[in-house]
């Protein structure tokens, strides 16, 4: 078990290193940092100006110190501070993950629970008309562009109707107000894709041995469903949960930005438009970092329920 | 799994191709690809949405007094414009029209961009196994742990605004999935007999790679080519509402969305419905036609039914 667990790890750390090199390369040899020091100078920058800039980011340097100096940042998670705001850059994650994870966590775990329920009811009724209706509705939600649920959402729910506020949000109780409505919006986003891909877990354990024996012995098909076939469900659904998790840290770039929240996915659209590429690193780095470590927390508790995955 | 004798003289694609003629609701999602893919033709050789860019004038009776409306600003729908019209006075019905062919263009470009990717790298990495695997699975890992947005958008903004780094930064990062499933599928078809067969007769790596294993795992790249399309288009929308996408002169439905913002507190509602109705259809048919055809060319899937 234990040499399961350090293999994983290993594998996972590998992982990361790659990542590292992936940021490297976008941000030092496809030239990510010199455009930002160009837009930083402006055009009619002088060759010194431009020279001392690059000396004080450290772009003088040679490509192997540059990514010497990558791989310090990622593993201090010292990341300096802001182009822009001249905001250390770890603080500035730490403020935003708060209101992140205050709009993603309701939203994500609505849609999770909503997704398992009607797509237990969709095996229950499987190629019904009610089931053959909700897939086709689940497609046609996904087939609509989260820009349109976002303009129309705000435009209908908060601009016309009033039922909302606009944007905007405050710390603490107060932002439940602010958070309703991409939370709703996120909601019917997301719930298309997670239905279907449920329904096929579910409709996958249908056809199993054990569901037949079940009912063999005379089990009822609510008690089959409900007590077999979504304990069973359950494993490729948490899988899937564990590895989103990540994602609800990183907020929602385009909702997060729609409805002025402070939270990181705003702080990412902000910064690309800064061109404010230390934070972006940074926020790329951590997104990539945490996404790596549900995936491990996933595999590790999946051999801890199943003891044949740690032989292969 | 076992097969009726007489089956087998059916290959996979005519079983296949059967299966889809049944399909109402598939045949229905080719039929509206198929005018798609016309009306873009039609855009790209000149029949069609030509004067997507005339400024429309207003009429003469409008213009007295304050001078303000040179051109039909906001018209609403009427007979001669279908959808209305845009700020400068633009036909919105053949912007959509245009945005049509920039969708369709995006979708064929990154999939021309990202297939060969996948597949290569997919076939060689599940052929030869041990390291080449290993550093295959491990790159394709690593590039899978970033965040898909921020890498799109980094991409983007590092090739500059335009179609050319829409193409670059959306067809460079979509391989992955088509690279993970030709080489689960590789690695099991490189035991088949005809594989050792061409192999014992004394067939080289390159030859057996794409004589042989690539054309049997064909049908993966036809789903997936199918299905990338929703996934293109969705994508153009937010790099051009972000204003990274495609040049603000060239319709594309996502420069039409981000218009579309604005203009709906003004009671402008029609660029953002064209641009979202069009959308809607091409990528539904797509998703369907997509589900339709894995349904019909995966094995696997077959068996479970």
């Amino acid at each position: 078990m234990l040499r399961y667990i350090i293999r994983r790890l290993l594998y996972s750390i590998t992982l990361v290193v790659g990542v590292m090199m992936i940021l490297f390369i976008l941000y030092h040899v496809m030239g990510g940092s010199e455009m930002a020091i160009l837009r930083m100078t402006g055009k009619h920058a002088t060759q010194e100006q431009i020279d001392s800039l690059k000396a004080q980011y450290g772009f003088d340097k040679s490509r192997g110190r540059q990514l010497l100096e990558l791989f310090r940042q990622c593993i201090t998670f010292d990341f300096g501070r802001s182009l822009t705001t001249r905001q250390k850059i770890t603080s500035m994650i730490a403020q935003g993950a708060i209101p992140s994870l205050s709009l993603m966590a309701p939203a994500f775990f609505i849609t999770v629970i909503l997704a398992i329920i009607v797509s237990l009811f969709c095996a229950y009724k499987r190629n019904s008309l009610f089931d053959r209706i909700l897939v086709v509705l689940a497609v046609a939600g996904m087939s609509v562009s989260i820009m349109a649920y976002i303009i129309l959402g705000q435009y209908l729910l908060a601009y016309k109707w009033k039922l909302f506020p606009i944007s905007g949000y405050e710390p603490g109780l107060q932002a439940l107000r602010y958070i309703i409505l991409p939370a709703l919006i996120y909601v019917s986003v997301a719930i298309g894709s997670e239905l279907r891909l449920y329904r096929t877990f579910m409709l996958n354990e249908v056809n199993q041995d054990y569901v037949r024996t079940a009912r063999a012995k005379g089990c009822g098909t609510s008690r089959l469903l409900f007590k077999h076939v979504l304990k069973n469900a359950m494993i490729p659904i948490i899988t899937q949960v564990v590895i989103t998790i990540p994602f609800l840290i990183m907020g929602s770039l385009l909702l997060e930005n729609f409805f002025s929240i402070p939270g990181l996915g705003n702080m990412s659209i902000e910064a690309l438009g800064n061109w404010d590429y230390p934070v972006l690193k940074a926020v790329t780095y951590l997104g990539s970092l945490m996404f790596i470590g549900g995936n491990l927390l996933s595999d590790i508790l999946y051999s801890l329920v199943d003891p044949r995955i740690r032989l292969e | 799994m076992f097969q009726k004798p007489g089956r087998n003289r059916h290959s996979l694609w005519f079983v296949a191709f059967r299966q889809i003629a049944r399909n109402k609701l598939a045949l229905t999602s080719l039929v509206v690809i198929v005018i798609y893919v016309i009306i873009g033709l039609g855009v790209q050789l000149g029949f069609v949405a030509k004067d997507y860019n005339t400024k429309h004038k207003a009429p003469m009776e409008l213009l007295s007094g304050d001078v303000k409306m040179m051109f039909l600003e906001y018209a609403h729908p009427s007979v001669q414009f279908w959808f209305g019209t845009d700020i400068f006075g633009r036909d919105v019905f053949q912007k959509t029209l245009y945005g049509v062919r920039t969708a369709l263009m995006i979708g064929v470009i990154t999939s021309l961009i990202a297939i060969p990717i996948g597949l290569v790298l997919g076939a060689v990495a599940g052929y030869f196994g041990g390291i080449v695997d290993e550093l295959v699975v491990w790159f394709y890992s690593a590039l899978a742990s970033i965040p898909p947005l921020l890498l799109i958008l980094t991409l983007s903004l590092i090739f500059g605004r335009g179609l050319k780094g829409v193409y670059l930064a959306i067809g460079l990062t979509s391989w992955v999935t088509l690279c993970r499933l030709v080489r689960g599928e590789v690695i099991k078809l490189k035991t088949v007999e005809y594989v050792q067969a061409a192999k014992a007769v004394g067939a080289g790596h390159a030859r057996i790679i794409f004589l042989h294993i690539i054309p049997n795992v064909f049908h993966l790249v036809i789903i997936n080519f199918t299905l990338r399309f929703c996934y293109a288009i969705k994508a153009e929308v937010i790099l051009s509402y972000l204003g990274i996408g495609v040049e603000l002169g060239q319709p594309s439905w996502g420069n039409m969305i981000q218009s579309a913002r604005q203009e709906l507190q003004r009671g402008v509602w029609w660029q953002f419905g064209a641009a979202t109705l069009a959308m809607f259809f091409i990528v539904l048919a797509f998703n369907l036609f997509g589900d339709a055809l894995r349904d019909a060319l995966d094995p696997r899937l077959k068996s479970r039914q």
